[in-house]
């Protein structure tokens, strides 16, 4: 099981701030856990719909869309940052 | 000393005094320059009732932290604080502090601008806007004017 965790319009449109799921072994990146998840429902679809503008963060530190996701504790899903 | 100089970063939902945290940074003779940023909630022309910041808890205060120490190495900074609130906050209110310290003036003002630069693309923080006709506005959008102030530093 990964955690998952989402941010700001990710999460609403989402519908949960985190979760916990099983990952196929084909999932091998974060662009391929975008790609799973957007199978999963509407929701998903829609909240991950622009790809390119989701931010990805492993075990607490930024990633790019094409690093290795294995070994992941907590993987989060969110949005440009709008701090400061 | 970049090593041992200290790095204050909080993230709280109550306000934040400047002078009391200035003084908390300097006192031992070292300092000749404090550059001090405090960010505000504008209330855009009278639109807005609220912002409301929502943060990654333990990533945020991880991702600010790593942003100060980078600063304090870069510019050789006798230390450096940054504070920043979540939650309902409403014009005119506190969001963000930095405080930078160090023996001259250009490296304290750069070292207190590398950090708000860094801090507002890489800590996650995000922004909603509460309007004053009871409205929730949209998240707020992530300005490429951002992405271009911290690509300066690069």
């Amino acid at each position: 099981m990964t955690k998952l965790v989402y941010f700001a319009w990710v999460r609403e449109r989402i519908g949960k701030g985190e979760e916990e799921i099983d990952l196929p072994a084909s999932v091998k990146t974060g662009g391929d856990l975008l790609r799973h998840l957007k199978t999963l429902g509407d929701d998903y679809a829609h909240a991950l719909e622009h790809e390119n503008v989701i931010r990805i963060a492993i075990n607490q530190e930024h990633v790019e869309h094409d690093d290795p996701i294995a070994g992941a504790r907590e993987i989060a899903l969110f949005p440009p940052m709008t701090g400061g | 000393m970049a090593g041992d100089a200290p790095v204050i970063v909080r993230v709280q939902t109550d306000d934040f005094d400047a002078a009391a945290e200035t003084a908390r940074l300097t006192g031992d003779g070292d300092a000749g320059a404090i550059v001090t940023f405090t960010g505000l909630c504008r209330d855009e022309g009278g639109m807005l009732a609220a912002l409301e910041l929502e943060h990654y808890p333990g990533m945020a205060e991880a991702e600010i932290t790593r942003i100060c120490r980078e600063a304090v190495a870069r510019f050789s900074l006798l230390g450096i604080a940054a504070i920043h609130r979540v939650g309902k906050i409403a014009p005119g209110e506190n969001i963000v502090l930095v405080i930078a310290t160090a023996p001259h003036r250009h490296a304290a003002f750069d070292g207190a601008s590398f950090v708000m630069d860094y801090l507002k693309t890489s800590a996650p923080f995000w922004k909603k806007e509460h309007f004053a006709d009871g409205r929730t506005g949209g998240w707020v959008d992530a300005k490429e004017s951002d992405d271009r102030a911290r690509e300066k530093w690069a």
